[in-house]
């Protein structure tokens, strides 16, 4: 799903997709810039996830699009067209708005909250029917079971896919969500993400999506813009956002675990990692010392791993606990790990065994490698000493 | 003294309990439509216009209205006016306002702040929020203050008749100056009929008027997908 959104190709043309552009936006509240100079460009059919903190203006930014808020300076064009040409009623019928707390008209059943937008665009009777079905199904309401119901009978998960059908109904080129999944529990939350990432796909909608959820974002988002007091500071895909945070502030926004976010990215295979320092079981401790000392054998922690005749890990032995010949019973070499491990789930599988090395073993079970803490986090400095580990 | 002694005192032809009654029933009609539609009115008004000291006079004035006792307000009216039908309406339209004014202001400014942005975003304009989110969702609210009113006016349209508006006062005063408790009761026993009445028949309409979604539940969850049991009839809302 991330990719450069500029170079990706355009959506079907029978889906209604705009070009969303935001030019200098600024708003200023007294001497306080909530936007400041805000340009970006969202291209057809991507979403766009605006992050930060609470209160750097991407709310702000966010409602400046569909004119709840006018901008002090600035041009917000959509497909080229400024959005103020237009009398505000009349542009927002045509941009889906999806916020946090829903907001579907309690009083009118989710049919009728589904087809308020139709409604108001005038459509026939006749058309909006069966629009409304169409989206509730879309939306994975079965319209027999849920159209004649009232919000205050769903779930809050169930009321913001209404809220989401809602915002579809009129097939607007532009969808607008401020934190639309902010207020369900998490599983529910993962569900809708998903959902929504399927819906996208079938209907690739341009969509501004506001988030504080850094996580969120990287699942959702073609491109991230993140926000600091009313500034842009990074607008980039969810992949380089990570591997390069524009400035501290962003890294720290990202996360202490951008790392681990970006070892999800990477495996274990994609890594130069050291052979596993392996001795046979019954090898001569005489050419084991001579190995250590020509240096095509490197102990780890002054341990070797001692394998079986078939090349199965059976446990680490201390060099110098190795008599006339290498003695082995199978003992503790945990964890073993995979070459398409990813790097987070290596890490974890680590500190979940209390172990500070891994070792990898194919697919026929034999030690290739071995990968530790330092090596997995990458240009982490290695402790001088590491001693007693084994 | 027994019902049937109150049945004729009520009946006697120089008291005119039935014209009495449909005095008191007429006075507290008008009394009630003016008072509702100045309340909803300047309600609606203070909530959508006004700022944090219109809500502050909104309900200091409200509630100096109900704490005003209902005799000095209209005797007030008397003094300010004269006697007869117009200050007695007048003063029961000042008692009824308070109930429906502070009411209507109140649901207005307590439509979902959620509900109304969602509203603006799908393209309503202002009169459109207005009319068909904030108005609709306010009604069970209103009506809840206009049966208030309605009761309160019911009830003090007695003193209609110490200003010679007429009204089931005639029958009550006639009874308390001769001591005569059959005529008493003739009076009183059809106000608070009414009042009761008036209470039934308005606690029903405001339940009519309340969109069903807005209407509390106990089965909210398992609620059957298609329903069999017949819907009571419900205002069709624009």
């Amino acid at each position: 799903m991330p990719g450069t959104p500029a170079t990706d190709a355009p959506p079907p043309g029978d889906v209604r997709a705009g070009t969303l552009e935001l030019r200098g936006v600024t708003k200023r509240y007294g001497p306080t810039l909530a936007v400041d100079d805000l340009s970006l460009t969202v291209p057809a059919g991507k979403v766009c996830v605006l992050i930060g903190p609470s209160g750097c203006g991407k709310t702000t930014a966010l409602r400046m699009i569909n004119r709840l808020i006018e901008p002090t300076a600035g041009e917000i064009l959509i497909d080229g067209t400024d959005v103020r040409r237009r009398p505000a009623a009349r542009l927002r019928r045509e941009i889906g708005y999806v916020i946090q707390q829903v907001g579907l008209l309690p009083h009118l059943t989710v049919a009728q909250n589904v087809a308020t937008v139709p409604r108001l665009l005038g459509w026939a009777k006749a058309r909006v029917g069966p629009r409304v079905d169409e989206l509730l199904a879309l939306v994975g309401l079965p319209p027999g079971d849920y159209a004649r119901r009232y919000p205050a009978e769903l779930s809050g998960g169930q009321q913001q896919r209404v809220g989401l059908a809602r915002a579809l109904a009129g097939d607007p080129p532009l969808m607008l969500m401020d934190e639309p999944f902010s207020a369900v529990d998490p599983i529910t939350r993962e569900r809708l993400q998903t959902d929504f990432l399927r819906l996208h796909r079938a209907v690739p909608k341009t969509v501004v999506f506001v988030s504080h959820d850094i996580d969120e974002a990287v699942k959702m988002a073609d491109v991230i813009a993140v926000m600091r007091a009313g500034r842009l500071v990074q607008f980039a895909p969810p992949a380089e956002l990570l591997a390069d945070p524009a400035d501290e502030f962003v890294a720290d926004f990202v996360g202490a675990d951008r790392a681990l976010k970006g070892l999800a990215l990477t495996r274990l295979e994609d890594l130069d990692l050291p052979p596993a320092p392996t001795v046979r079981r019954g090898e001569a401790g005489g050419d084991v010392r001579d190995r250590v000392a020509s240096g095509t054998l490197v102990p780890i922690g002054g341990a070797v791993l001692a394998t079986g005749d078939d090349g199965h890990p059976l446990r680490w032995v201390p060099v110098a606990a190795i008599g006339d010949r290498v003695e082995a019973t199978p003992g503790r070499t945990e964890p073993l790990l995979s070459p398409v491990t990813t790097l987070r789930d290596a890490l974890s599988a680590l500190f979940e065994a209390g172990a500070s090395h891994g070792v990898v073993v194919d697919g026929a079970g034999r030690a290739v490698a071995v990968a530790d803490v330092a090596t997995i986090g990458g240009g982490l400095a290695a402790p001088a000493e590491k001693a007693g580990d084994a | 003294m027994s019902p049937h002694d109150v049945w004729e005192a009520f009946n006697d032809p120089n008291l005119d309990g039935p014209g009495q009654l449909a005095t008191h029933v007429r006075l507290s009609l008008i009394a009630l439509a003016a008072a509702t539609a100045a309340g909803v009115a300047l309600g609606v008004a203070a909530a959508k216009l006004g700022g944090r000291w219109t809500a502050f006079m909104v309900v200091s004035v409200s509630n100096l209205g109900r704490t005003v006792p209902t005799f000095a307000l209209m005797a007030l009216v008397v003094a300010l006016t004269s006697i007869g039908e117009r200050p007695a309406l007048a003063g029961l339209v000042l008692l009824g306002i308070p109930p429906v004014l502070l009411n209507a202001y109140t649901a207005v400014r307590g439509v979902d702040p959620a509900v109304t942005d969602a509203a603006r975003g799908m393209g309503f304009t202002r009169l459109g929020v207005l009319t068909r989110v904030e108005i609709p969702l306010s009604l069970p609210l209103v009506f809840a203050g206009i049966r208030i009113s309605a009761i309160q006016i019911v009830a003090t349209a007695v003193l209609a008749a110490a200003v010679g508006a007429g009204g089931l006062g005639v029958l009550i005063l006639a009874g308390l100056a001769n001591s005569d408790d059959a005529v008493l009761l003739a009076g009183a026993v059809p106000t608070a009929l009414l009042a009761v009445g008036t209470g039934l028949v308005l606690g029903l309409a405001q339940w009519l008027l309340t969109p069903r979604g807005l209407r509390p539940r106990t089965t909210s969850h398992t609620l059957a997908p298609h329903r069999t049991a017949p819907r009571p009839p419900e205002k069709d809302t624009p």
